[in-house]
């Protein structure tokens, strides 16, 4: 196919326009990135703190009964399923959505999803799974009254036996390229339990190590959510870079490619003039 | 020479450095953390925490959590952690205003019990703040 000059000229243009587009969303979400890891930085301590602390504290505790740690027959399960409010980021919402699908496998009927991004909200709405709640508006810059609100929710849920498992979904930042979907038991929180753990000094628990538990393991519920919204930010950042870099990278591709048509096609309509020229005035000789 | 007190809450690591003594307010109380001390896990009050090294007392405002004491580390989780200049003080005390008001309306259940804790918190930062600042 050959096209015209002006057809061509139109495509570079076109394509130009997008490449702006894509270049400015870049600019913006390495901008975000940059920010959306200095908040990773300043959080990733506290929840490895709790998440340290309250290993710690099940390894020393042993044999306890609480309802959080006893595992039930699961019958209905809940995904907390953490994605992003806008597109364009690359394969960062399918993944998750694609991950989480194939964990509930058949079992559709007996899931509930809280789904956070309007992403996941909308896939998983126009498929027909019970979602709990929504959360949306936020993911870009989770706080953590957000993950204390979703963590009581869930704590409620299960409290009432509504739910016998809680996992949740999400992107685990691991670099500004490279971000990974991942699923988390929450509740019952047994797996925690099963680390073993070499015995040191006896530790005191004040009041009593049930009232301790109580406190602490929806502590842990809230600080795992808060970790996983903060991951989930940064990751979302970092895809959408990456894709609107490569969309750039693409788009420059494809004007040099045009570019050098382009020049090719105006070369032969000159060529052509020329030939037609001399040819016609050699017939007037 | 002391021990270990790290102080985090979820949006940054508040303290960590080597102390003398640390005087917390638990569920149950005021205690010291001091070096060497039985390995301890309680949850904490609204209130203060005083972080004692050399001749220099620190104070700062938290709000709840816990604290776990192993043998060579405390470590404070808390919600929020401000130093007495940190606090704004006009926020607080908007915080107090809202609080009472909604304590006044009584609306039904847990919202109390919300209100109840964010006037602690409130009154708390208040109390810190003009006892504390300079």
């Amino acid at each position: 196919m050959t096209l015209s000059t002006r057809d061509i000229k139109r495509k570079i243009k076109g394509i130009n326009n997008i490449m702006q587009i894509t270049k400015a969303m870049e600019l913006v979400a390495s901008a975000r990135l940059r920010r959306a890891r200095e908040r990773l930085e300043r959080t990733r301590p506290y929840y490895n703190t709790v998440y340290e602390n309250i290993k710690e504290v099940l390894g020393h505790v042993g044999n306890i009964d609480h309802p959080f740690l006893r595992k039930r027959d699961v019958k209905k399960s809940l995904y907390i399923v953490v994605t992003a409010d806008r597109g364009l980021a690359g394969g960062f919402n399918s993944n998750v959505n694609r991950l989480v699908e194939a964990e509930i496998g058949n079992n559709k009927e007996n899931i509930s999803l809280i789904t956070v991004g309007a992403k996941g909200r909308d896939h998983f709405k126009k498929r027909g799974y019970n979602i709990m709640a929504e959360f949306v508006g936020m993911t870009e810059n989770p706080s953590f009254s957000h993950a204390k609100n979703i963590a009581n929710l869930v704590l409620e849920a299960y409290s009432k036996e509504e739910i016998d498992e809680v996992k949740i979904v999400y992107t685990e930042f691991i670099s500004t390229i490279s971000q990974k979907p991942k699923v988390i038991r929450l509740l019952p929180s047994d797996s925690l339990k099963s680390e073993k753990k070499e015995k040191t000094a006896v530790v005191e628990f004040e009041p009593s190590a049930d009232e301790v538990l109580d406190y602490l393991i929806p502590r842990y519920i809230q600080s795992v959510v808060y970790g996983a919204l903060i991951e989930s930010a940064c990751s979302q950042q970092g895809a959408r870079m990456t894709a609107m870099k490569n969309a750039t990278e693409n788009a420059e591709e494809l004007i040099d490619e045009l570019q050098l048509s382009y020049n090719k096609a105006r070369q032969a309509a000159i060529t052509t003039e020329i030939t037609e020229i001399v040819s016609g005035a050699e017939a007037l000789k | 020479m002391g021990f270990k007190l790290e102080i985090v809450t979820p949006d940054r690591a508040f303290f960590s450095d080597e102390v003398d003594m640390a005087i917390l307010r638990g569920i149950e109380g005021e205690f010291a953390v001091l070096k060497n001390m039985a390995p301890l896990i309680t949850p904490l009050d609204i209130g203060k925490v005083r972080i004692k090294k050399g001749n220099e007392e620190k104070v700062a405002a938290i709000a709840g959590g816990y604290v776990t004491v192993s043998k060579d580390k405390t470590t404070v989780i808390t919600d929020s952690a401000e130093w007495p200049e940190e606090i704004d003080v006009e926020r607080a005390k908007r915080a107090k205003e809202r609080a009472e008001k909604r304590l006044k309306e009584k609306k039904e259940g847990i919202d109390i019990l919300r209100a109840e804790l964010a006037l602690k918190r409130a009154i708390n930062r208040l109390n810190i703040a003009e006892k504390y600042k300079k």
